[in-house]
């Protein structure tokens, strides 16, 4: 423990012997973890994203009287470090709660975390089905849409199509198993006559696309759903433009119209796929229209998802705040529950029965436009639309689970 | 027919582009004798280089060639500095001391690459005339491929013609050899192991850059790149670049195929190959036997002796202030402190092994999540009781370290430290694909100690009465009738088995000794946080605890204590800077250069003469046994 350290435990045991000193315009303290290092690409936008919330919250005056003020970690992308940082967030730095999160194992280890610890946590990007249900817990709450709801969406679609023989492909750790999962279950019930011809499963970030273009190819599917993400994407694109994978097949890509994957595919852009992402370019509701002219001016930058959701987590836990009158763990729990706020995407509600946001996400057919990827015909499609019923989400969440 | 030979000539260039990443690190640590941890950023730096500079030179199909070239020579620059700056210094210090300059060379290259580049993946350009195909059996086949299919030979005939038609290579090949003898012939060795780092990096680089029209330039290539060049350069022995070549091959004609009949085991695959391989031959498909004056040194040149009175004084106040500090600190540095106590445990089970055992294990990791894994599978599926699952964790830390030991001590020096690194892999790709049983990524999480034992300061009470007794163990070990054998054994083998001694079967007991410390470590860490993740077993992991030893010293034995303190401290103190990566790179760089015998060697070398914190120094002295290996 360096001197600063010393210095900064003394000035807390001070600050605690005199309580009541606090203001009422003293910050209300929100903090902020990210692997802000690691993913770099998907992390900044999302606390440019939860910046710009925060600066038009307190320009309205704050919440409850007072201002917001976000203090961000860096998890370095390991889970262990995380917890270590929620703990230090909430004993040093005195916040009132916890955000953020992009990997589906450092929300989880927050989420186990928030759970012993009874401390909130609102997991906003990771995406892992168990965060919710599983291994819910009282104390957390999810936005983004998780994986089986926009695999669900994807599987709508492709039930629509003619294709009948699937295949799939897949990085091989949990979000991919969770999305092959939950399309094949989705797709088997809406159309009972559809064949799984293959999976085919590439380490993460280290595919061979050669090869497992020529392995699908083998496969003579009518349709494929894609998994792969990154720089796997990229090269899945590649090898499968060149050896003609893509001909005649209905193409579905999970997340690839995201603006973070599609746009470092430039005019190499897949075509024609249906995919679930972000058209920001294209939406024209007074809403996203605010949302978008604000970011763009704060950042001379185009909004990501990330940016939309790091946006959207912070009205959330304004309007909670808001709600629950205080900033006591147990009221935001319950101001949290069944909460209903406007947000850049139209309305969203926290369930009460899963604690799941219906924030819902975009599909649409992917084309190329100006040397770019952009994503047509798209509609946005409410989360609530795309949950398992009702008793399903009761089985699988544990019954101390609030 | 035609699928399987597309499928064929598919896998011939991905070996192309692998053994162009994998020559320059055999090349580096034949001569040299440095692990380079570096490798994977020169190669990634290829990748950014090469994109900018093809960019620049616009798109005709000389001006994408020479790019690549340029940017293989702009990481040969990058080399050329690592080398002259920082290596250079360190060639007199214990040889493994370089692995912690690299170490911090990797975050520096991290940083640095993100500021000049950004966040985004960058899309790698096109071949300007191979972009299309050609049809073999009317199955497409992309032209690159046949590209690449080329440059692999080609260079490997230039590295060929390189090592025996020029003086130059000559001179190489005989400091490959025997170092100390080229120098006595007035060859200036430094400018030599020089030109080899450059030369080296320059492969790595070319490597970056030539995959760029089948992928991307991205800020994960450089651990994602990391284990397959290490398994190729083992797999086809250290120091041999036909060796590489062959290896390559071998193992992406596997992936290539192996995706048709098993589609779940890509990753696993290419690491059962290694450890057959090396089970078979032990050196590698075309490697040689380390010679007797290349043994990989520790630095362990002392004798270590048991505490004298003053540091035993020393150790009861360190341990009296950790049992007060919940009277004086908020419960963040009470997680902070018990983080620390769980590092110093497992770093120090590594420390034993490097030092006292004399085998160096790049693999460590897989121990340490080995016991977090046993006690979490144990609470989630058996219920067990906190207590239990702890007091079991170091049994699956020691079972795991058995089955790999038992491979392991076969080999020696460099070999077996690579060894350990790729079953360090195994364990960590069954972890994260197994997800049937492990929950893969998403971990296993509510591995929390029972309710007495869940406040911050009880855990914290826990941890330090498990830490404690563990890093006393292993020091009582040290000094017990078996840690005196397994010393003999580390600096003479012939004398030790002289007299007795049965070195392998020493050897796996320390080995299984180490891992079951580790996975006690590993036990406490997945009650600590309430969760296991693979990540606990992956290299980085397995790197923080080799940064931990060195940075503490290898000589001292609380080295590893004060390592695992400065390292969780360091992170702390910078991670709120924007480029933490940077700084911590710059002092992991800092500290090397300036405390080449690591921060508690330095302590002991400044104050331990003065403070009489060994029993009786001085007497033991003379008979350094770290002489005898050069000798």
């Amino acid at each position: 423990m360096g001197m600063r350290k010393l210095l900064g435990t003394a000035a807390l045991a001070l600050s605690l012997a005199a309580p009541g000193v606090a203001g009422a315009a003293d910050p209300i303290r929100i903090g902020d973890i990210n692997s802000y290092k690691t993913l770099p690409a998907h992390t900044l936008p999302y606390r440019q994203g939860a910046e710009l919330a925060i600066e038009q919250i307190n320009a309205d005056g704050g919440v409850l009287g007072r201002p917001l003020e976000l203090v961000s970690r860096d998890d370095q992308g390991k889970p262990g470090e995380a917890v270590r940082y929620a703990e230090e967030l909430f004993v040093k730095e005195e916040v009132v709660l916890i955000s953020g999160s992009l990997f589906s194992h450092v929300g989880l280890a927050l989420t186990a975390y928030a759970g012993q610890k009874k401390r909130l946590y609102l997991a906003a990007e990771p995406l892992a089905d168990s965060l919710v249900w599983q291994d819910g817990n009282r104390y957390t709450f999810r936005l983004r849409p998780s994986t089986y709801m926009q695999a669900a969406m994807l599987a709508e679609e492709a039930a629509k199509t003619d294709a009948k023989r699937w295949a799939t492909i897949a990085p091989n750790y949990a979000y991919g198993k969770d999305a092959v999962i939950a399309f094949k279950e989705v797709l088997k019930a809406l159309k009972p006559d559809v064949e799984f011809v293959g999976e085919q499963w590439p380490a993460l970030f280290k595919i061979d696309a050669a090869a497992e273009v020529q392995a699908l190819e083998a496969l003579k599917p009518d349709g494929i759903y894609n998994v792969t993400f990154g720089s796997d994407l990229a090269k899945l694109v590649r090898e499968g433009n060149l050896r003609e994978l893509f001909d005649d097949r209905t193409m579905l890509g999970l997340l690839t119209g995201e603006p973070e994957y599609l746009d470092p595919l430039g005019a190499e852009a897949p075509e024609g796929w249906i995919v679930t992402g972000y058209p920001w370019y294209d939406i024209d509701t007074p809403e996203h229209n605010a949302f978008l002219e604000a970011y763009q001016a704060k950042f001379d930058d185009y909004p990501r998802v990330g940016s939309l959701v790091g946006y959207n987590a912070m009205l959330s836990i304004a309007a909670a705040i808001e709600k629950a009158g205080s900033t006591e763990t147990e009221a935001l729990v319950e101001a949290f529950k069944g909460l209903e706020h406007d947000s850049a995407v139209g309305p969203i509600t926290y369930r009460a029965l899963d604690h799941q946001s219906t924030m819902g996400a975009y599909v649409g057919v992917t084309a190329v436009k100006d040397g770019k990827g952009v994503m047509v015909d798209w509609s946005y499609r409410k989360g609530e639309d795309y949950m398992p019923s009702d008793e399903v989400v009761k089985t699988l969440r544990p019954a101390e689970g609030g | 027919m035609g699928v399987y030979l597309v499928q064929f000539l598919s896998g011939l260039a991905s070996a192309s582009a692998l053994f162009l990443a994998a020559s320059g690190l055999s090349i580096i640590f034949g001569v040299t004798r440095v692990v380079n941890f570096a490798h994977g950023s020169f190669y990634m730096l290829g990748a950014y280089f090469g994109y900018s500079l093809v960019h620049r030179l616009g798109g005709g199909a000389i001006g994408f060639w020479v790019a690549l070239l340029l940017a293989s020579v702009a990481v040969g620059l990058v080399g050329l500095l690592v080398e002259t700056v920082i290596l250079r210094r360190l060639y007199k210090a214990p040889e493994l001391f370089q692995l912690i300059a690299t170490f911090g060379v990797i975050l520096i290259v991290q940083d640095a690459v993100f500021w000049a580049w950004g966040a985004e993946n960058l899309l790698g350009p096109r071949a300007p005339g191979l972009t299309g195909i050609v049809r073999i059996f009317d199955v497409p086949m992309p032209l690159y491929e046949l590209a690449l299919i080329a440059i692999g030979p080609l260079v490997l005939l230039a590295l060929w013609m390189l090592f025996n038609r020029t003086r130059w290579g000559i001179l190489v090949r005989a400091a490959t050899e025997d170092r100390e003898m080229v120098g006595a012939l007035g060859v200036n060795q430094s400018l030599l192991f020089t030109g080899v780092f450059v030369l080296g990096s320059m492969l790595a680089g070319l490597g970056g850059a030539v995959q760029l029209p089948k992928g991307d330039a991205n800020l994960l290539m450089d651990f994602g790149i990391l284990a397959e060049v290490f398994v190729v350069t083992v797999v086809g022995g250290m120091g041999s670049i036909l060796g590489a070549f062959l290896a390559a091959v071998l193992i992406s004609e596997l992936n290539t195929f192996g995706i048709l009949v098993w589609p779940n085991g890509t990753l696993v695959l290419m690491f059962i190959l290694m450890a057959v391989i090396l089970v078979i031959r032990p050196t590698g498909l075309l490697g040689r036997p380390e010679t007797i004056g290349h043994k990989t040194e520790t630095g362990a040149s002392q004798v270590v002796l048991p505490a004298g009175p003053h540091y035993k004084i020393f150790v009861a106040l360190v341990l009296a202030a950790l049992l007060l500090a919940p009277l004086a600190v908020d419960s963040f540095i009470l997680v902070l402190v018990t983080d620390i106590l769980v590092l110093a445990l497992f770093a120090t089970s590594l420390h034993f092994l490097m030092s006292t055992g004399g085998l160096v294990s790049f693999g460590h990791a897989a121990f340490y999540g080995g016991g977090a894994y046993a006690a979490a599978l144990l609470v989630t599926y058996a219920a067990t009781p906190f207590e239990l699952a702890l007091l079991l964790a170091p049994l699956g830390g020691g079972l795991l370290a058995l089955v790999v030991g038992w491979f392991c001590v076969r080999l020696s020096g460099v070999y077996f430290a690579m060894l350990t690194l790729a079953f360090a892999q195994v364990a960590w790709s069954i972890v994260f694909q197994w997800s049937e049983v492990t929950n893969g990524d998403d971990g296993l999480l509510g591995i929390w100690p029972a309710a007495w034992a869940s406040g911050t300061v009880v855990f914290y009470y826990v941890a330090l009465a498990v830490a404690a007794a563990g890093i006393f163990l292993i020091r009582r070990v040290v000094f017990a009738p078996f840690g005196y054998g397994l010393r003999a054994t580390r600096d003479s083998m012939l004398r030790a088995a002289a007299i007795g001694i049965d070195i392998k079967r020493q050897q796996l007991a320390a080995f299984v000794f180490a891992g079951a410390m580790a996975g006690l470590a590993g036990g406490l860490f997945a009650f600590s946080k309430g969760s296991v993740f693979p990540d606990e077993m992956s290299i980085p992991r397995s790197f923080d605890a080799l940064l931990m030893v060195l940075l503490g010293g290898l000589q001292s034995l609380s080295g590893p204590v004060v390592g695992a303190a400065a390292f969780t401290w360091l992170h702390d103190e910078l991670i709120s800077f924007e480029y933490w990566r940077l700084l911590v790179g710059l002092a992991i760089v800092a500290l090397v250069l300036l405390f080449p015998q690591g921060l508690g060697g330095a302590a002991r070398h400044h104050l331990g003469r003065h403070l009489k914190l060994e029993a009786s120094p001085g007497t033991l002295q003379g008979t350094a046994p770290g002489k005898e290996q050069q000798a």
